[in-house]
């Protein structure tokens, strides 16, 4: 680039073909999906929002693997215990992973267990060691873990309950049941909600009004009592597994309504489109143009829709279960284990009865970010 | 005129909506297989007490719990001639409870309109902290207060509101020597209205006011704010600025009011979820509401007073909404009174 007098002039030689050729805008070089990758990458939060959730739902089948104990295994001589930490040097040497065991006496005065560690006798952990038996995702038998106790001392990471029964493994088997539960709930909401949204949307008339009707009726009314009552008809000889699924698909009925609404909207909008009366006059059923020519319009905005109403239902659980009318012991689920910390004398001596909160907190968190983040950057006319 | 006409539709619909409610409510709790009194039934003659069987077969048949179905839900609303004539919901009968062995409307009493004051409560604190927040999150947008507010609404909305209860009491008994538990000293149950009640009364409110109120506030909060921000992208706050308009003045002549017009549409929203919320906390902070009750009555299988409980609940959530929905069309004249081309 050079100046001559007061005038600019670019070097680069003039091709009249440039602006032809060029494409309008500068992003439509790339398929659609690397488009939205590109934007995606730029919200961090959500970004790593979206990684820890997927290590976590990685790590589900293998719960059994990180967690040193069984969710029912008791320690009778240890109600209550504390968390401990692990420590790695002992007398200011390095010792390798260790804990210290600790003895139990019952105070007669406040009727509580006391732990006292013993400092002289550092016990090592194990690594990839035997212990309680698990399956892994559901099937295979295994019983090797990341990490287990000493031999003469149990570990509890953070703390122990009311049963002796170890926290941090009950933590990681309890997310098997409270992520799941959210992604089983928000498949039902989906098919109602887009089978629905769409019958309204796509034919009209009669249907729509009553569909429409319907629609307001249900959101009009709070979830958490008609929650209640649709629980509390669970029959209470059915297995964990059975009362499991019934739970998911009770929290998944209650939310197609605002999904089934936004789909009608779509429809409603895109159905005058010239595609559509081009599908229709090539003579395709309304089952086809529907899911060939409608939905993938869409989708993508569906997805960042449901990641967001994801965390909804998994409080719902903990809710239900808190109050005892979702999941029952022997199953483990955040809620479940919630349900011990529920008066405040317990939380004020034992607090660490709480710590399932945090994993509820940071999830529900964490699903929000990602929602956001995906609603943005599936989004195309949001820069 | 126009609005009077317009409130008397909204009414109708309202009815009619709830006629449907009825309807349903009435088919979930009937749900569970058996009721209250054949459950007991089965339980007395496995027991050998012959005495009590006779006793429940007649309370069966006096409230009409040997009928079909259908049957039943006439009866239970009152359209239909039951053992005691036309006698149900909208004749002012609002059932029996077998489990507490008295009448539903007596059981609930006080407590319905402890729960309308604290969900009244709940929803004066979520426009009292929405409004000034989500203005100024907007107004300073992209700075410390706008992430701080970004931050705690996050947080509010996901934090089990259970769990905030018990974190609250827990610390507001603590520090501010907040009263645990109920809504009001249990020395004034039952006793007239006084001074001193009402003051015992709002003192035991500011903890399940805060965490009812806290996520409709968060959520508010963020669409208030978004509002207010595509409004202050428009040309004509540009206009006032560069007219030498004074912030504050300029912020709210146009762009709030603008941004008004859902903070008051989303009560419709906002009520179901309030109303979820309430009966949750109530629960787990022991309040005189109608929560505990529903609990119970879900759990024994207490049908009518179950019924009762969760009609309530529903007529509070419609009643609120029809509200706003007026209040919308007196606020807005934008809005039109019958929908498209009205």
């Amino acid at each position: 680039m050079t100046t001559r007098g007061e005038h600019y002039i670019d070097d680069a030689p003039f091709d009249p073909q440039a602006s032809a050729t060029a494409p309008e805008r500068r992003d439509l070089d790339a398929p659609n999906w690397l488009l939205i990758w590109r934007k995606f990458r730029r919200h961090r939060l959500a970004l790593i929002s979206g990684a820890f959730l997927l290590m976590c739902y990685l790590a589900l089948p293998i719960a059994g693997f990180l967690a040193p104990y069984g969710p029912n295994h008791r320690h009778s001589e240890h109600l209550y215990a504390p968390p401990q930490g692990i420590s790695l040097f002992h007398d200011g040497k390095f010792i390798g992973p260790h804990v210290y065991p600790t003895t139990s006496v019952a105070n007669l005065e406040t009727f509580q267990w006391e732990f006292t560690p013993d400092m002289s006798n550092p016990q090592k952990l194990r690594f990839f060691c035997k212990g309680d038996s698990y399956h892994l995702a559901g099937l295979i038998p295994a019983n090797r873990h990341l990490f287990c106790a000493p031999e003469d001392a149990p570990v509890f990471l953070w703390g122990a309950d009311r049963l002796g029964r170890d926290i941090y493994s009950r933590i990681l088997y309890g997310a098997q049941l409270s992520l799941t539960v959210g992604l089983i709930g928000i498949t039902v909401s989906f098919v109602l909600g887009i089978f629905f949204g769409a019958l309204a949307g796509y034919f009209g008339g009669g249907i729509d009004w009553t569909i429409n009707r319907v629609i307001e009726i249900l959101r009009s009314l709070p979830e958490l009592p008609l929650w209640l009552a649709l629980s509390a008809a669970v029959p209470s000889n059915w297995g964990p597994v059975a009362v499991f699924f019934i739970i998911s698909v009770i929290l998944g009925i209650l939310d197609w309504p605002g999904l089934a609404r936004s789909v009608r909207s779509k429809f409603l909008a895109l159905r005058e489109e010239e595609f559509v009366r081009a599908a229709e006059m090539m003579g395709a059923r309304p089952a086809r143009v529907i899911r060939r020519h409608l939905l993938p319009n869409f989708m993508s905005h569906l997805i960042a829709s449901a990641t967001l109403s994801i965390p909804a239902m998994i409080l719902g659980e903990t809710a239900l279960s808190y109050l005892g009318l979702g999941l029952r012991a022997p199953a483990v689920s955040w809620g479940v284990m919630l349900n011990d910390a529920q008066n405040l004398v317990n939380v004020e001596l034992y607090w660490w009865t709480a710590i399932p909160m945090l994993p509820i907190i940071v999830v529900v968190l964490a699903f929000n970010f990602l929602g956001d983040g995906l609603r943005d950057s599936l989004d195309p006319y949001q820069d | 005129m126009e609005i009077l006409k317009y409130a008397i539709y909204r009414f109708g619909t309202m009815l009619l909506t709830l006629l449907v409610v009825s309807a349903l409510v009435f088919f979930i709790i009937n749900l569970p297989p058996g009721d209250y009194l054949s459950n007991q039934i089965a339980e007395l003659r496995a027991t050998g007490q012959s005495a009590g069987v006779a006793k429940a077969e007649f309370l069966r048949q006096e409230y009409a719990l040997d009928r079909p179905i259908w049957e039943q839900y006439l009866i239970w609303v009152g359209f239909w001639p039951g053992p005691q004539g036309f006698y149900g919901l909208i004749q002012g009968n609002f059932g029996w409870s077998f489990e507490f062995d008295r009448p539903v409307a007596e059981i609930v009493g006080d407590t319905l309109w402890l729960t309308v004051l604290v969900n009244l409560a709940a929803v004066l604190f979520v426009y009292a902290v929405a409004l000034p927040l989500g203005v100024l999150a907007a107004a300073r947008s992209r700075t410390w207060v706008d992430y701080t507010s970004a931050f705690v609404g996050y947080l509010g909305l996901a934090t089990p509101n259970f769990l905030l209860a018990l974190i609250l009491f827990y610390y507001g008994h603590r520090w501010f020597d907040l009263p645990i538990g109920g809504l009001m000293d249990p020395a004034f149950e039952g006793e007239p209205m006084t001074w001193a009640k009402v003051k015992s009364i709002l003192l035991h409110l500011i903890v399940p006011t805060f965490v009812i109120g806290t996520s409709g506030a968060a959520a508010m909060m963020q669409r208030l704010r978004a509002n207010l921000l595509d409004e202050l992208g428009k040309p004509y706050v540009e206009t006032a600025i560069a007219k030498g308009m004074s912030p504050p003045r300029m912020l709210t002549k146009y762009p709030l009011r603008m941004a008004f017009n859902p903070f008051v549409a989303d009560i419709g929203n906002l009520l179901p979820a309030m109303i979820s919320g309430s009966v949750l906390v109530s629960v787990v902070l022991g309040l005189q509401t109608i929560g505990p009750t529903l609990l119970t009555a879900l759990k024994t299988q207490d049908q009518f007073l179950a019924g009762f409980v969760l009609m309530f609940v529903a007529l509070l959530t419609l009643l609120g909404t029809m509200i706003s929905d007026v209040l919308l069309v007196l606020l807005d004249p934008r809005i039109r009174y019958k929908g498209r081309g009205g």
